[in-house]
């Protein structure tokens, strides 16, 4: 199983998935939905560093998704910055953010860490929502296409192979990260944090770093997303995707970095697929995330690796 | 997880086929896609909007369709976001290959959606009021509402005309109420009228006495006007009869539905606001054109639905209507040709006002499409 060895294997198969894909992509809608979905994978796959890794959970990244999207909107469009050095920008403020509040908030743990990042989230939204003389207020603001080397990038198909690209940089970051001295310092702080500072490692820096990291690869996302729509409103902001985006790393799998991605397409695409069965939507949907829940704790993708492994050893 | 519930509402033409016409179903359907606030905050206007679209469908493929052909609905719930409602918008557009686009709900749905409606050259017609639908003109981009714009001169015009010229504000702090709130700012300014108090509130508060108090001890206030839409009116008129104010009150077309009065009580009588020809149908002069087509479908709606009609009913109407009679113009569904044929739309008459596009207007209402209503005795009462 390639698919389950880290680092380059993964990156293969995935770049093979992301390649082969379009040849069953029958118009732009659906590459819409893949777009979307590999937006989603990009958040979720910073956020897994945070939440599976680090064991720390964020209720509050949509805020960094939006700050993303409306720092690429307000630069582009009222400052005439060209948009990748808005991205860039946009990512340096969310980084600086998140470092600033990270530092007293990452303190916190447990239900008291969740009700805090809930806090930023929402104190995000209602300053997109209400400062509306910067942000166009609930009824949204327009930008244009993103352009990168003066080529401008326009249309379902051209954004398919962009949004690709930076899935597949966020997967290998996010791989060589976690065996990165940093990533190990990480997950001893997610095993005990007193072991891991006795061990010499700081433990608080190394929350806040990872912080950072998940904020930045929200931001990023979040602009690319901003240009891809060419329309943002504060709902991107909002908690409930805030939570969405939490159920997709906790769906796919925690501490898996292909979980988190796994999560984020399934979820991207199952409203779209129950879009069919009307008033029943809502209920299938919830069935499938509560027989996940409980006969996958772990999560979709560890879950059924620990199953594929089992079934082998047992033969 | 609100954010998931959608559906898809197909309906097909199965009275017509039991008419006995079913032979006459050789060509294509035609396919209107929409997309609507059916959930979420906005609910309230699309859930009644999704009512109407489905009702008059459903009638006009028991009339025989358009052209001999059946219509087709798909309206799929973006739950009030706008990122859900552009990958709806294309989802409709290139999966479901529809001919024309009704919806958004509201400003923010409808502008997300915008972007791709020009692209993919999909007639889109909105059934919000924001002005920054049609202005700048887009030319595939239209709607039927009337603007905040338009309410907001209907009642500094009534002002002055009672010779009202320093007036106080309070409007709700964001969507609806804040956008209206601009625009009544502008138009006063340009009426001479000179605005001494401005105050906000949020959608959710309780009580705004504290805001109201404000205005009653501002120096030389001869009338107020509230901007908003929901509850937040109706504590509003509450707490200004509570204050014991006897200056004018004005309200918004936000407020245009029995719902306000049952909510405020007496204390909505003398409340003066701008309301579409819709809300008043009955007390309308039997003279004027809007008269048979509001009442029409006021039985109509309420013969169904057992409940009141709103404004924000008519507007899948009225959009409705003027695509029929688009594609009726056109012959077909070329888009091109059914675009063109929606700009030529001149004398429409609907539950808004009468609707005359051109190439520069893409609502084409006038700013008669408003009538100003007193309330009194717990009813509406015409005064212009």
């Amino acid at each position: 199983m390639t698919l389950f060895r880290p680092r380059t294997g993964g990156i293969l198969v995935l770049a093979a998935i992301i390649a082969l894909v379009p040849l069953g992509l029958g118009n732009g809608y659906f590459y819409d939905v893949a777009v979307n979905a590999m937006f989603s994978a990009i958040v979720c796959i910073g956020l897994n560093l945070l939440i599976g890794y680090g064991g720390q959970i964020s209720l509050g990244h949509a805020g960094f998704f939006a700050l993303g999207a409306y720092g690429s909107a307000i630069l582009t469009g009222r400052y005439e910055v060209p948009p990748l050095a808005a991205l860039v920008l946009s990512a340096g403020a969310v980084a600086l953010i998140a470092f600033v509040l990270g530092r007293p908030i990452l303190r916190l743990k447990g239900h008291y860490l969740a009700m805090a990042t809930l806090g930023i989230g929402i104190i995000i939204h209602i300053v997109l929502k209400t400062e509306s003389g910067l942000t166009g207020g609930p009824d949204g603001l327009a930008l244009g296409d993103f352009t990168l080397f003066g080529l401008s990038v326009s249309g379902e198909r051209d954004w398919y192979w962009m949004a690709g690209g930076v899935l597949l940089l966020a997967v290998w970051l996010s791989l060589n990260l976690i065996d990165s001295p940093l990533g190990r310092a990480l997950r001893a702080v997610h095993g005990s944090e007193a072991g891991a500072e006795a061990a010499g490692v700081d433990s608080s820096g190394t929350k806040v770093r990872v912080f950072v990291i998940s904020a930045v690869f929200a931001s990023v996302a979040g602009s690319l997303f901003a240009h891809k729509n060419g329309f943002i409103t504060p709902d991107i902001g909002s908690f409930f995707h805030s939570a969405e985006l939490v159920t997709m790393v906790v769906l796919g799998g925690m501490a898996s970095t292909f979980g988190a991605l796994v999560g984020a397409v399934i979820l991207t695409l199952l409203p779209q697929v129950l879009a069919s069965f009307e008033q029943y939507e809502a209920m299938i949907l919830g069935a499938i995330m509560m027989g996940t829940m409980i006969f996958m704790p772990k999560g979709l993708l560890p879950s059924l690796a620990g199953l594929i492994r089992r079934w082998r050893g047992e033969r | 997880m609100g954010g998931f519930v959608r559906w898809r509402a197909v309906i097909l033409g199965v009275a017509w086929a039991c008419a006995g016409i079913g032979g006459a179903i050789a060509s294509e359907p035609i396919r209107i896609g929409s997309f609507l606030s059916v959930t979420g905050p906005a609910s309230f206007l699309g859930e009644p909007e999704k009512k109407t679209l489905e009702l008059y469908v459903e009638r006009a493929n028991r009339e025989g369709g358009v052209l001999g052909r059946r219509i087709e609905l798909i309206i799929y719930d973006d739950g009030g976001a706008g990122e859900k409602a552009a990958t709806f918008a294309k989802r409709l557009a290139d999966s479901d290959k529809v001919d024309v686009l009704i919806g958004g709900t509201t400003t923010g749905t409808t502008m997300a959606a915008v972007p791709m409606a020009e692209r993919a050259k999909v007639p889109l017609i909105s059934l919000a009021a924001g002005i920054p639908i049609i202005d700048p003109v887009k030319p595939w981009v239209f709607k039927v509402p009337h603007t905040d714009r338009m309410a907001a001169e209907k009642v500094i015009l009534d002002m002055k005309k009672r010779g009202i010229t320093r007036i106080a504000l309070i409007s709700e702090d964001a969507g609806f109420g804040k956008s209206g709130h601009d625009q009544s700012v502008a138009v006063a300014r340009e009426n001479g009228i000179e605005i001494v108090a401005d105050e906000v509130y949020s959608a959710k508060d309780p009580d705004v006495t504290a805001q109201l108090t404000k205005i009653k001890n501002t120096q030389g206030v001869q009338a107020v006007f509230n901007f908003g839409s929901g509850q937040g009116p109706a504590i509003v008129t509450r707490n200004f009869r509570q204050l014991g104010m006897s200056v004018p009150l004005y309200q918004s077309h936000g407020v245009a539905s029995k719902e306000y009065i049952r909510l405020a009580g007496d204390a909505a009588e003398g409340v003066r606001l701008p309301a579409a020809g819709l809300v008043v149908a009955a007390q309308l002069p039997a003279t004027d054109p809007q008269k048979p087509v509001v009442t029409a479908f006021k039985a109509e709606y309420e013969r169904a639905f057992k409940s009141d009609v709103s404004t924000f009913a008519g507007h899948p109407y009225d959009a409705l209507q003027i695509v029929l009679a688009a594609i009726n113009r056109a012959g077909g569904t070329d888009k091109a040709k059914l675009r063109e044929e929606i700009e030529k739309t001149s004398g429409y008459i609907g539950t808004a006002g009468t609707v005359t596009m051109s190439p520069t207007d893409h609502m084409g209402l006038s700013p008669s499409a408003f009538h100003m209503v007193e309330i009194r005795k717990g009813d509406w009462v015409l005064l212009d």
